[in-house]
């Protein structure tokens, strides 16, 4: 056991803003509750069966009085809820030049892939004072990505894409949890965000990546490609390239792909959408159901042909279809002994000294 | 007449002949599992949630032990989920949804409203036996195989991937949810058609009217979640692809119909609660409540409001940022006013005459939780805090303050306020006293260390954690045990009450109310005379200084009178 501690380490610049806001909502639950153990043991004692006391003319309703109590009470609620929905509205915008990162949720590991090709098992490597933004996805249940000492959660769903963003402004190891129950090990879901000073995490990433770990799932292979090389491959392998031209203008089977990322698109049931990941992957999985205006509707679907870590090097090739950038080098990756058991997962995860 | 005279006389009722009453007018076996008299229903709904309450108790303990190890005790992973599954579901559909409707509202709102019984008291029967198949089938569900789904059920993982009672588990809170929705048509109907003459709307209790709220919530409410339940089922066995993903589904639509029925549900199990402590705290007072129509529209507007925040259950999901943003307003325009009755209850005792009975401990022990459970919601409906406390053990303390430190304590408060009339015996006061203080202590050193180890970041559902958690955890397992010896201590008194027990005469507390003016406990029929109400509700005098409280002549709240009254029951 450590020394006490009443909050986690901050180590978001999201954290300190939150605890904030946490203690003030502590002083005024203390103050509120104070007032009303005070209030009910003045009242109880004063007026207890048998003292001496006035209680002449007792009023039973007086409308000033319920006004004074219920109007500062919400107004300080709605000062509460201003201050906190600011807060939480930035959580929804990511910062453009944030570093993106692809994470898949699986019972029972984390999955992350880096831009560079960089692959790793629950563990995260990221550089510190840099903002992150990571999408997310699930291959089976409903996880969530929890960092405590980021003071921020966000749901990992099956067949949608979540982000999250923070900045991490502290060096050090920090625990990932999975926070919506999904199964036998489900305290055991999670691993560490590992933030590093820039050095260190370029010195991480010219050595192939740390200690990937993995207790089973999917794996971690070697690759010493990007992950938008590795999306290159397999639009080659799946050969998207016979009806998606790479060019600017639609080929007669399909439609162009070059600016295709945030662009807005009309589909055939009239709506409107903004292509985003989670447009692509519906696009990619199931064409029918986001089908453009104007289409056939002859793209064959790839539900159940692709997994989710391949539709994510997809998304990340199209994304860079006819920008003109040349695709990032990737870089090797290590790989490290399986370390597949209850125990060992146990061990990475809550393992102090004293259970060695 | 002298004090030996007056003990004389009732002596000489115990060993002559008591009058008859619903407890004592017929004996088989039969004339009970048979009857469709509300009272004999209340006190066999007692028995059955009494059950509930400790099978839940008890997986609630084997999770406590657990805990007390960062690596667990002696349970696997799949027997530690299921086990907090079994706790979750008991306690829900079994104890907190029906314990103080069913129980309380059965016995007494027909009493309170002048009424001979129930609007439908066939269905009221048919309600306690679909209650006992539920209870049933749930318990089989969990003794044969367990389900460990959490009692969210939660998709897909419980229509697509459990390999455990899924099913069985969701048919019984789906049954069990039909005799809520027949508590609850019977509740509005009498008390839209059978009120006593003279009692409008603005004379009844706020009792009646917390369980008017209440059945309007269960009839909106709980055919949603019935819906969604089945739904899961027709997934999980047929495959029709309704939540999950892979056949088509959105796992997400799951989570916007559960909270649909299940935030409103949490009302469901407090309202009746607050209800039962209006009356409490007024009797013990010997004053009306403070501002009556405001508490009385105040219940009304959390049962419509109840059904617009139910968003405030994702602000982590997918659901979006606007979404996220009108569910927190919403959120805390609802709990702002109700958090507020609180200081009508404590002004309810200024120029009163304080009694500090069990009773009135517990509803003070309410008062102080619940106000707790209140305010720590609102770290939950705040935005950028709920995201970080959301699915932690916060979250965990938070509702057990409401549904345990609200609900809970309401059902003992109410117990132990209608006992009395229930059974027409006195318990032992003392023994009233220590539990309800022993249940307070133990219940905040059970579950204040929880909102600690939440902020650190503890998950919910978790059976390995972090070491340095574990005293935090060790914390609150002591005041479980502190808790649940506060727990089980009225069931030795108040059944030892029973056969021991003084008399209690018609009106032991000295409080005003229709159930107080029939004899304890009350004939089959209820009233020999329907009563014609010409007073408001509360109708409590003070004398004005030493805070003796003047009886108004129709309440016989002097000894003398009872027992004449009750000399006349015999010879009737």
């Amino acid at each position: 056991m450590n020394e006490l501690q009443l909050a986690p380490i901050a180590a978001s610049q999201y954290a300190g803003e939150v605890d904030k806001l946490f203690w003030v909502m502590n002083a005024l639950t203390v103050v509120f509750t104070i007032i009303v153990i005070a209030l009910i043991a003045f009242l109880a004692a004063r007026y207890r069966k048998g003292t001496n006391v006035d209680r002449s003319n007792p009023s039973t309703h007086n409308t000033l009085l319920e006004m004074t109590w219920t109007l500062p009470a919400l107004v300080l609620g709605l000062g509460v809820f201003t201050w906190s929905a600011r807060l939480f509205a930035d959580v929804y915008q990511p910062p453009k030049n944030a570093r993106e990162v692809f994470v898949i949720g699986k019972q029972w590991m984390w999955h992350a892939q880096h831009s560079d090709g960089t692959r790793e098992n629950n563990e995260l490597h990221i550089p510190v004072n840099s903002p992150v933004k990571l999408s997310m996805i699930s291959q089976d249940v409903i996880h969530a990505f929890y960092v405590p000492e980021f003071r921020i959660q966000r749901h990992v769903e099956p067949g949608r894409y979540t982000n999250m963003w923070f900045t991490p402004t502290r060096v050090g190891k920090y625990r990932i949890y999975c926070n919506v129950y999904c199964g036998t090990q489900h305290s055991e879901m999670g691993g560490w965000v590992v933030v590093q000073s820039r050095e260190d995490f370029e010195k991480w990433q010219a050595g192939g990546g740390g200690r990937p770990f993995y207790p089973g799932g999917i794996s971690a292979p070697t690759g010493d490609i990007s992950l938008a090389q590795q999306g290159a491959t397999l639009f080659k392998k799946y050969q998207c390239a016979s009806c998606h031209a790479d060019g600017p203008k639609a080929s007669a089977k399909g439609a162009s792909l070059v600016g295709l990322y945030k662009s807005m698109r009309q589909l055939a049931d009239g709506s409107k959408v903004v292509a985003d990941e989670g447009y692509i992957r519906s696009a990619i999985l199931n064409p029918n159901d986001v089908r453009l205006a104007n289409t056939t509707g002859s793209m064959p679907a790839f539900r159940g042909s692709l997994s989710e870590s391949e539709v994510i090097a997809l998304i990340a090739y199209i994304k860079e279809i006819g920008t003109g950038t040349p695709l990032e080098g990737g870089r090797p990756d290590n790989v490290a002994p399986a370390a597949n058991t209850n125990t060992q997962q146990w061990r990475y995860m809550y393992g102090g000294e004293q259970y060695q | 007449m002298s004090t030996a005279t007056l003990k004389d006389v009732g002596k000489s009722h115990d060993n002559v002949k008591e009058p008859l009453n619903y407890l004592n007018a017929t004996n088989t076996i039969k004339s009970w599992l048979f009857t469709v008299d509300h009272k004999r229903i209340a006190i066999m709904y007692l028995v059955a949630v009494s059950v509930a309450f400790l099978l839940g108790g008890l997986a609630a303990g084997m999770i406590r032990v657990e805990l007390t190890v960062p690596k667990g005790q002696f349970l696997t992973n799949d027997a530690y989920n299921k086990v907090f599954t079994a706790h979750g579901v008991v306690m829900i559909f079994f104890f907190l949804i029906p314990a103080v409707p069913a129980v309380l509202g059965n016995f007494v709102l027909p009493l309170m409203l002048g009424a001979r019984d129930l609007a439908f008291p066939r269905l009221n029967l048919l309600s306690f036996y679909v209650y006992s198949a539920a209870l049933v089938m749930g318990l089989a569900a969990i003794i044969g195989g367990g389900v460990d789904t959490g009692w969210t059920f939660y998709t897909p993982y419980s229509s697509v991937y459990s390999n455990s009672n899924v099913a069985l588990t969701i048919m019984a809170a789906f049954v069990a949810g039909f005799s809520s929705i027949f508590t609850g048509l019977n509740f509005i109907v009498t008390i839209h058609k059978m009120r006593a003459p003279g009692m409008t709307w603005f004379k009844m209790p706020l009792f009646a009217w917390a369980m008017y709220a209440t059945s309007v919530i269960i009839m909106l409410g709980t055919p949603v979640v019935a819906i969604t339940l089945a739904l899961v089922v027709v997934e999980r066995t047929l495959g029709f692809g309704i939540f999950s993903p892979e056949i088509g589904g959105d796992p997400v639509l799951f989570q916007h119909l559960f909270w649909f029925y299940s935030h409103p549900a949490v009302y469901i199990m407090v309202l009746p609660a607050m209800g039962v402590i209006n009356e409490v705290i007024a009797a013990n007072s010997k004053k009306r409540i403070f501002g009556y129509e405001f508490v009385a529209f105040s219940t009304m507007a959390i049962a419509v409001f109840g059904f617009i925040v139910w968003g405030h259950h994702m602000f982590a999901t997918s659901q979006s940022m606007y979404l996220g943003l009108v569910f927190s307003v919403l959120s805390f325009l609802v709990a702002v006013p109700s958090a507020v009755k609180i200081f009508n209850w404590a002004t309810t005792m200024y120029k009163g005459s304080v009694e500090l009975t069990s009773h009135m401990l517990y509803a003070f022990g309410f008062l102080g939780l619940f106000t707790i459970g209140g305010l720590t919601g609102l770290y939950l409906s705040s935005l950028a805090t709920d995201i970080h406390l959301t699915a932690t053990y916060f979250v965990v303390a938070h509702f057990h303050y409401v549904m345990v430190g609200g609900t809970a304590m309401g059902f003992l408060a109410g117990l132990h306020f209608w006992w009395p009339k229930m059974t027409g015996r006195m318990y032992s006061e003392i023994w009233g006293k220590v539990s309800a203080v022993l249940v307070f202590l133990g219940f905040n050193l059970t579950f204040l260390p929880q909102f600690v180890v939440g902020y650190l970041g503890m998950p919910r559902r978790y059976h390995f954690y972090p070491p340095e958690f574990q005293l935090w955890h060790v914390m609150s397992t002591g005041g479980a045990f502190v808790l649940g010896v506060g727990f089980l201590l009225p069931a030795f008194y108040l059944v030892h009450s029973l056969k021991h027990g003084e008399k209690a005469g018609n009106n032991p507390w000295r409080a005003v109310g229709l159930e107080w003016l029939t004899m304890s406990p009350p004939d089959t029929h209820n009233f020999h005379e329907l009563p014609v109400v010409t007073w408001e509700a509360y109708e409590y005098f003070q004398e004005s200084h030493h805070g003796g409280d003047v009886a108004p002549s129709r309440f016989p709240f002097d000894d003398e009178e009872l027992h004449l009254a009750a000399d006349e029951e015999v010879h009737v």
